[in-house]
């Protein structure tokens, strides 16, 4: 338990007009929102709205020269970076679910004989920090259309080998610059940077752009994600 | 004959006071929880503590930001059509440089006298300033929250990175002047209750 922050429990009560239901911090129990976190929620919730409004498919994330790439790469987890996990290349699988016709799933050498593209972007963490990497792999749009996906469906979703998860709105999933990732600067992708798969999303802040793919599923059933269960923003677009 | 009442006038008309107690709350929000997502990642060696931001931890913290900052936009919006379209944006003006050095000397002299409803130099510099920051500190706000569909806000501040120091820095000058404004309040507590009743001018 943080410490209770007496002067933001003030804040709050002045704005919220609710001084006697303010048990505990913010988002500290998904589980049992106070009055803060359901306010915090509603305007989350319209935040989200607001940004697929703002949202243009033909925006295009701004690209940089390769002598800018952060090299090596900076390690953001939830956990240390010792404890990455490590997917075998030779009998991984990727495995598709929801609206898709075709769910056979998919090997790595099946994905690195589609179609590739690369990008030099900028991955910005939701901390404030930014890096600059050069990624190559099979537009995520491209994949879904291969697979049969149903892309009226509202979301695409991501289970990782660490436990992670994550989902993104489909007209995202959609843009160019959203690509199912496999190499980094040319070589295939490491493990605590995503290996063998990754989801390298521009248009999103960095913990959207979930690591070491497992599972990939299209739904019309809100999934949620590791962070945004927790009360981050949930399309947090950049 | 009817006999005319002198007209009073308020030194605060209404929609000023509730447009100036909801900005408070705003931009106290805005700033403690701002402190907070600074924390997460520091543009310099110093952290604000936790005692004085507002959030806890970096998910809450951008949550009552990004709450908050609607509040702040459309209160300023509104700010600012109502000062546009009353004439309050007059109260500012004329403003010489000349004027502003000899009120400051003189408020530093303690001789500066307050006038009831009028702006001196300082106070109109002060002002000026403060709400040219608030412009700053929304489009660099914008521009960190949203670089690349406002693309256009973030190279008007020269980028991402440079954005998040505009951002700052643009904080910066509004909590000082809120320091100097509620120090100020504090040296003339007269002008408080004004701010909450309207006050008159008599004629």
């Amino acid at each position: 338990m943080k410490n209770i922050n007496r002067r933001s429990m003030l804040f709050r009560a002045m704005a919220l007009g609710a001084v006697s239901t303010l048990p505990g911090c913010d988002y500290e129990d998904p589980a049992h929102p106070d009055i803060a976190d359901k306010f915090l929620h509603a305007m989350s919730a319209w935040n989200d709205r607001v940004q697929e409004a703002l949202f243009d498919p033909h925006t295009l994330a701004p690209t940089f020269r390769a002598d800018q790439v952060t090299n090596p790469p900076r390690f953001n987890a939830f956990y240390d970076i010792s404890q990455a996990p490590v997917v075998d290349p030779a009998t991984y699988q990727l495995e598709l679910g929801g609206q898709i016709q075709d769910k056979s799933p998919w090997s790595l050498t099946a994905l690195n004989a589609l179609a590739q593209t690369s990008q030099i972007t900028r991955l910005t963490c939701v901390e404030g920090w930014r890096v600059i990497g050069e990624w190559e792999g099979v537009p995520l749009g491209d994949f879904l259309r291969r697979i049969g996906a149903d892309t009226t469906c509202r979301y695409v979703s991501f289970k990782c080998a660490d436990g992670y998860y994550s989902s993104i709105d489909m007209p995202s999933a959609l843009h160019p610059q959203t690509i199912l990732a496999l190499k980094f600067l040319g070589a295939p992708l490491t493990p605590p940077f995503g290996a063998p798969v990754r989801l390298r999303i521009p248009t999103k802040l960095g913990f959207k752009n979930p690591k070491s793919i497992m599972q990939l599923a299209v739904t019309n059933i809100y999934p949620g994600g590791y962070w945004e269960d927790q009360g981050y923003n949930w399309f947090s677009g950049s | 004959m009817v006999e005319k009442k002198p007209k009073r006038r308020v030194i605060h008309p209404w929609p000023l006071r509730l447009m100036h107690w909801l900005n408070a709350l705003a931009i106290v929000m805005m700033i403690g929880s701002g402190w907070q997502i600074y924390d997460a990642s520091p543009l310099f060696a110093f952290t604000f503590p936790p005692l004085i931001t507002i959030g806890q931890w970096l998910g809450a913290a951008i949550a009552w930001h990004l709450a908050f900052m609607w509040l702040l936009v459309f209160n300023g919006l509104v700010y600012f059509i109502w000062s546009a379209a009353s004439g309050h944006f007059a109260k500012f003006f004329p403003l010489s440089p000349r004027a502003v050095w000899r009120d400051f000397t003189a408020a530093l002299s303690f001789k500066l006298p307050h006038e009831t409803g009028v702006y001196n130099a300082v106070q109109k510099l002060l002002y000026l300033g403060v709400l040219f920051a608030g412009v700053v500190i929304v489009i660099s706000g914008l521009a960190i929250w949203k670089p690349v569909q406002l693309w256009f806000f973030c190279d008007l501040c020269g980028g991402y990175v440079v954005a998040r120091y505009v951002h700052f820095f643009a904080m910066t000058a509004i909590a000082g002047f809120f320091a100097v404004h509620l120090l100020l309040v504090a040296m003339v507590p007269k002008v408080l209750p004004p701010m909450i009743t309207g006050g008159r001018i008599e004629p």
